[in-house]
């Protein structure tokens, strides 16, 4: 369809406009600023503000630029006389009832309504009534509530209706008794729900972890990226001399819009937990002493050049690319093999023909125009928040989206079919949705499935789940954390593969952590080099790592083996081993009785570094806050670790060098579709996989105490 | 009394109270004695096209009885009627305007009317849905009168689906509203039907466009609807010349206030104000008359100098700067201390404010507490240009009209009578009724 322009004119200039849209984007987009509250790009318009009224040429009163859609021939003024005195008189409404309590407000020198007060208000009050006093409402750990301060602009409601899909906030009561109220006895519980503190122009919703921390004048903004998930979610994180006081988002249209997760903006509080080392420590008999870096380099040192090739090295999916390629090369030097990052998998089997690196196969903003998507095993709202919204935005305009799940999860949107059934019969299901698929489509299965395919009751859920995914051209088929967990999850990939490649959608993996990209590419794997050349002969995997001791270990970024592994004997392998040495921000108390050396670094938040997300794109960033105590970035200790080992090459002067130097290891673009042609036979009858709760995925998150105050927090994981 | 009665003898109850006479004129058996349901089944016989009643209640006059006055025909051509998708007429039985009190009159005495006028309007816009949001106060009588209308016309097969084979379907249902005067102003109307809180819509889309459910909707006033049946029964001539130009019908003027007679009258419209206050029974006591709220609550005050040499219709209201709203008559004697008629005028308004855009919400009370003060000894000369200040802040800048109806009383009362809020700050509280011992 043809768009349509009008002429219109913006304060005497000239301008097109596309038809029918709103006076404020016009305005917007042509430089002539008009203030206001309730109106927000991502939201509905609710008009209710009346802070942005201009005047239109013809008509007898101002009205709002947001709601107000342009016609040809309209001549708008937004600083006439009749404007600013419609939106003046709104900002004397606005202020009467306002506790004007800036100076204790966290809000102050971030706040719409400070800002446009400055040049909307008046210098001195008219009001000489009493004002107006709100209860407040708990809304969680999460969220502050000052209600006095609300100006009712909605936004926050409308936020949890058509961003989060569940109305945790309503407005109650009437005229100027009307208040902003979660329902009783309910806290503000989605996974997004921290964006309302964004929203709300004022100080009536603000950060409860960070309340009284630092004014926000006080703060330098750095560019960060989210360690928790592979969507590499933009933020700011706001440092206070050096000190990480908090995290909001940072906007990126291709990626997370506007929005982070909860778990993107409170996991800085695990930043500086109790438990954070700012020393390196030695374990000499049964005690631990802090020693000098020099010492416990030289311990770590001999220890690593001793055991040589009987090493093994675990790397956390949230490190950053350049330290997890020095902990492939200073592997690698030493001469093993044995190096992953994947410490939840469990079935490596089908490990050769991984693509490239784990990823979506298309940009994250194209998931928005999905016509079928088929997710399986995927917990999507907890794995990976961001994206679960892009789903429910496809959804919402259309999409239809199947799951193939062992638990019934909450989704926020229509969805087609929901595939319910034990991890075991998974495989059952996925064959009988590829029978269909194949049906549908006129196509054959391929061989190697064909036996387990044609074995298959194709039922009408079945049925439904293949009509869904083939709905419109652009399918997706997408294989989640609860699938990687699988213990047949070369059996899974191989099923959704062949369901991708009949239905002709693209195929995705889900992977954990905030770099698994990253890794792949880094050679965090047993069995490719840097940049993802095959090697001759694979390395152990982290499960046979965990699963029968070997001499020496290096755990790298805050790995934490009982928390971060599914292998039930880790803690008893490395407790065997002659040598742990922990590269890590955290020491725990498991830690404290298996390794011999901790050498104490950086969080994401401490260090440059570069994540790679699912749809492969390189996001550097720098330090955002000073290192605590005596630790250093990650890549640094290991740098040095290779120098002294004698590795070569190892002299690097900067992380970005480190980042060249892989970059050139690496093609670029999207990685090819992943192609495996694995046989699956009958199905296994015992299968379980686990739902890590959201707010245990890695040593930050769990470390954030209000994030674990949560009600999701308060989840054990569950086993499907 | 007896010679005013007797000038307009032939003159009361053409329309909307025609059979108010009759024994139990509620009825479906009474109502067909005047006439009733003539049209619906010549309508259902074939006997109009849509574009006829559209014309006819066009050439009548009829304008909205609500209290804005837009033309009804107007309105109705508005809908896109040849469009598939479902379409509804609504009618607004949220009478809650202060001093109006005829709509419920029509529904207990003549409630027929309504349902057949609906009918019509349903026909003729395309809509097989019809509702009836009545006020949630009036449960007593007026509620299910409506009610058992219904189930007659039901009972007679003039309502439903492919009614009497014509392939004409049309259900009418009633809704009653919870009690709030926001809910009488037609978008919130249309979310409190649809189950939401009743908070006005703004304005595009229109109800004619994005209405009930996001369908194309059209609201008229109870008055409206229960007109239609007798334009097209009697003539779209014979209403518009029953009143000025400008203003055709009749019209139920609802008199209260200090007069001896208070009541609902229907007499055509444009008639004389000084005759109507003598039907009315004149200001009682034998005082002399103050002022008049001529169009309920809303509309800006008219002294009595004015007001006793204009007309009750549009036109001639206007002149006052004032209008004829919802034909609620509010008289004032001379012993009224117009502060606290405005206090309580403010108060009802601050407490029916929804809250939900800013000039309204935080204006309303802003008056209020201002006026108050001024009541309780604590007004300041300078807080009475606050006060209309405050009032043309609001004035124009909200969603709705109630924002306006908050702010036409200030401004007309200080316009008026400035003089009695400036002796009562000058005096402590003490009101200049009192002072001239008037005081009731």
């Amino acid at each position: 369809m043809a768009e349509e322009f009008v002429n219109i004119e913006v304060n005497g200039v000239p301008v097109k406009a596309r038809k029918g849209e709103m006076i404020i984007r016009v305005t917007d987009a042509n430089g002539a600023y008009v203030p206001r509250f309730c109106y927000h790009d991502k939201l509905s318009i609710a008009a209710n503000c009346r802070m942005c009224l201009v005047e239109v040429e013809k008509a007898p009163k101002p009205l709002p630029a947001c709601a107000t859609p342009v016609a040809e021939g309209m001549k708008i003024f937004t600083q006439s006389q009749k404007a600013t005195g419609a939106q003046r008189a709104t900002m004397e409404f606005l202020l009467i009832n306002h506790p004007l309590d800036c100076p204790i407000c966290d809000q102050g020198g971030e706040c719409e309504l400070q800002d446009l007060a400055v040049g909307f208000g008046r210098d001195i009050s008219r009001f000489s009534e009493r004002k107006r006093v709100v209860k407040d409402e708990s809304l969680g750990p999460l969220v502050s509530t000052d209600m006095t301060r609300c100006i009712q602009c909605t936004r926050c409601i409308r936020f949890t209706q058509e961003i989060a899909g569940i109305q945790e906030l309503g407005m109650v009561g009437r005229g100027e008794n009307s208040s902003v109220r979660a329902f009783v006895e309910r806290t503000v519980d989605h996974e997004l729900s921290g964006n309302i503190i964004d929203l709300c122009p004022v100080g009536a919703l603000n950060s409860k972890p960070f309340r009284f921390m630092a004014r926000a004048w006080e703060m330098v903004a750095h560019p960060l990226v989210s360690p928790h998930d592979g969507v590499g979610t933009n933020l700011f994180g706001h440092v206070l001399r050096g000190k990480l006081m908090r995290v909001v988002p940072r906007d990126n249209e291709a990626i997370n819009e506007t929005w982070i997760a909860d778990r993107d903006r409170f996991s800085y509080e695990g930043v500086y937990s109790a438990d954070r080392v700012g020393a390196p420590l030695l374990r000499e008999g049964g005690s631990w002493t802090q020693v000098s870096w020099e010492s416990a380099l030289a311990v770590a040192v001999d220890g690593l050049r001793r055991h040589g090739d009987r090493i093994g090295a675990l790397g956390s999916a949230s490190a950053t690319t350049e330290e997890l390629y020095l902990l492939n090369r200073l592997t690698r030097g030493l001469g093993s093999s044995n190096i992953d990052h994947r410490l939840r998998m469990r079935d490596f089997s089908d490990q050769a023909s991984d693509a490239l690196h784990p990823n979506l196969g298309m940009r994250i903003a194209d998931v928005d125009h999905l016509n079928g998507l088929l997710i399986i095993g995927a917990n999507l709202r907890r794995e990976v928040p961001v994206l679960a919204h892009r789903v429910r935005k496809a959804a919402l305009a259309g999409a239809a989206v199947v799951f193939c799940n062992p638990a019934k999860f909450e989704y926020r949107f229509p969805v087609a079919a929901y595939l319910k059934s034990p991890p075991a019969a998974q495989i059952t299901d996925l064959a009988a949705v590829l029978a269909a698929v194949a049906d549908k489509t006129g196509t054959t299965v391929p061989a190697h499935l064909a036996a387990l395919s044609s074995s298959a009751k194709v039922g009408e859920e079945h049925q439904a789940a293949a009509a869904a995914l083939l709905s419109g051209p652009k399918r997706a088929v997408w294989l989640g954390a609860l699938a990687l967990r699988h213990p047949q999850y070369a059996d899974l990939r191989a099923l959704a593969g062949a369901i991708a490649q009949l239905a002709g959608a693209t195929l995705a993996e889900l992977a954990e952590g905030g770099n698994a990209a990253g890794a792949y590419l880094a050679g965090c794997v047993p069995h490719r080099e840097a940049g993802g050349r095959a090697l001759a002969a694979a390395g152990q995997n982290a499960a046979q790592m965990l699963g029968s001791p070997l001499k020496a270990y290096i755990l790298f970024g805050g790995v934490e083996p009982e928390a971060d592994s599914l292998s039930p004997g880790a803690l008893k392998a490395l407790a065997e081993a002659e040598l742990v040495v922990a590269i890590t921000p955290y020491m725990t108390e498991q830690l404290r009785h298996v390794a011999h050396v901790v050498l104490p670094i950086g969080t994401f938040a401490e260090t440059s570094g570069t994540y790679v997300n699912l749809e492969g794109l390189w996001q550097s960033f720098t330090a955002a806050a000073r290192g605590f105590g005596e630790s250093r970035p990650g890549w640094k200790v290991l740098r040095v670790l290779g120098t002294e080992l004698g590795i070569e090459g190892f002299a690097y002067q900067s992380s970005e060098e480190v980042r060249e130097e892989l970059r050139r290891l690496c093609a670029s673009g999207l990685p090819p579709p992943w192609a495996g042609s694995r046989a699956v036979s009958a199905p296994a009858t015992a299968a379980q996989t686990v739902d890590v709760p959201m707010y245990q995925v890695d040593a930050v998150v769990r470390r954030a105490p209000s994030l674990q105050r949560t009600a999701e927090g308060r989840n054990a994981p569950a086993v499907y | 009394m007896s010679s005013i009665r007797d000038k307009y003898a032939d003159k009361f109850n053409l329309n909307l109270f025609e059979s108010l006479h009759l024994p139990d004129s509620w009825t479906l058996d009474t109502y067909r004695k005047i006439g009733g349901y003539q049209i619906w089944e010549k309508i259902l016989a074939g006997g109009f096209t849509q574009e006829q009643i559209i014309d006819q209640v066009k050439a009548s006059g009829l304008r909205g009885r609500g209290g804005a006055g837009f033309p009804t025909g107007m309105k109705w051509s508005f809908m896109p009627r040849t469009s598939p998708i479902q379409k509804y007429v609504v009618c607004n039985s949220d009478e809650s305007e202060p001093g109006t009190c005829h709509d419920r009159d029509i529904l207990r005495f003549n409630p027929h009317a309504l349902i057949e006028g609906m009918a019509i309007g349903g026909y003729a816009m395309n809509a097989t849905v019809g509702y009836n949001y009545i006020r949630g106060e009036v449960l007593g009588e007026p509620v299910p009168r409506f009610e058992a209308a219904l189930e007659e016309a039901y009972a007679a097969g003039l309502l439903g689906k492919n009614i009497r084979g014509s392939g004409i379907t049309f259900d009418l249902h009633t809704f009653v509203g919870a009690g709030a005067y926001i809910c009488g102003e037609e978008t919130a109307l249309l979310d409190s039907l649809e189950g939401k809180q009743g908070k006005p819509r703004f304005k595009p889309p229109f109800p004619a466009n994005f209405g009930l459910y996001g369908k194309p909707t059209t609201i008229n006033n109870t008055q409206s609807f229960a007109s239609v049946p007798a334009i097209l029964r009697k003539g779209a001539e014979w209403f518009a010349g029953l009143g000025p130009k400008n203003a055709g019908g009749t019209n139920i003027f609802s008199v209260s206030g200090h007069v001896n007679n208070p009541g609902n009258f229907e007499l055509p419209m444009g008639v004389p104000f000084r005759d109507l206050l003598e039907i009315a029974g004149g200001v009682w006591k034998g005082r002399k008359l103050k002022a008049v709220i001529p169009g309920g609550s809303s509309v800006p005050v008219v002294p009595a100098e004015l007001i006793m040499n204009v007309n009750m219709d549009y036109d001639s209201m206007k002149t006052t700067g004032s209008s004829i709203g919802s034909a609620a008559v509010i008289v004032m004697d001379e012993t009224t201390c117009m502060v606290r008629v405005l206090e309580r005028v403010s108060r009802f308004y601050m407490s029916e404010s929804c809250g939900q855009c800013t000039p309204c919400r935080e204006g309303t009370g802003w008056m209020n507490r201002l006026l108050k003060r001024i009541l309780a000894g604590h007004g300041r000369r300078e807080e009475l240009s606050l006060l209309v200040d405050v009032a043309n802040r609001i004035e124009g800048h909200t969603i709705c009209a109630l924002g306006d109806a908050a702010a036409w009383p200030v401004q007309s009362f200080m316009k008026h009578y400035r003089h009695e809020f400036e002796y009562m700050i000058d005096h402590g509280g003490r009101s200049i009724v009192e002072s001239q011992g008037l005081a009731a």
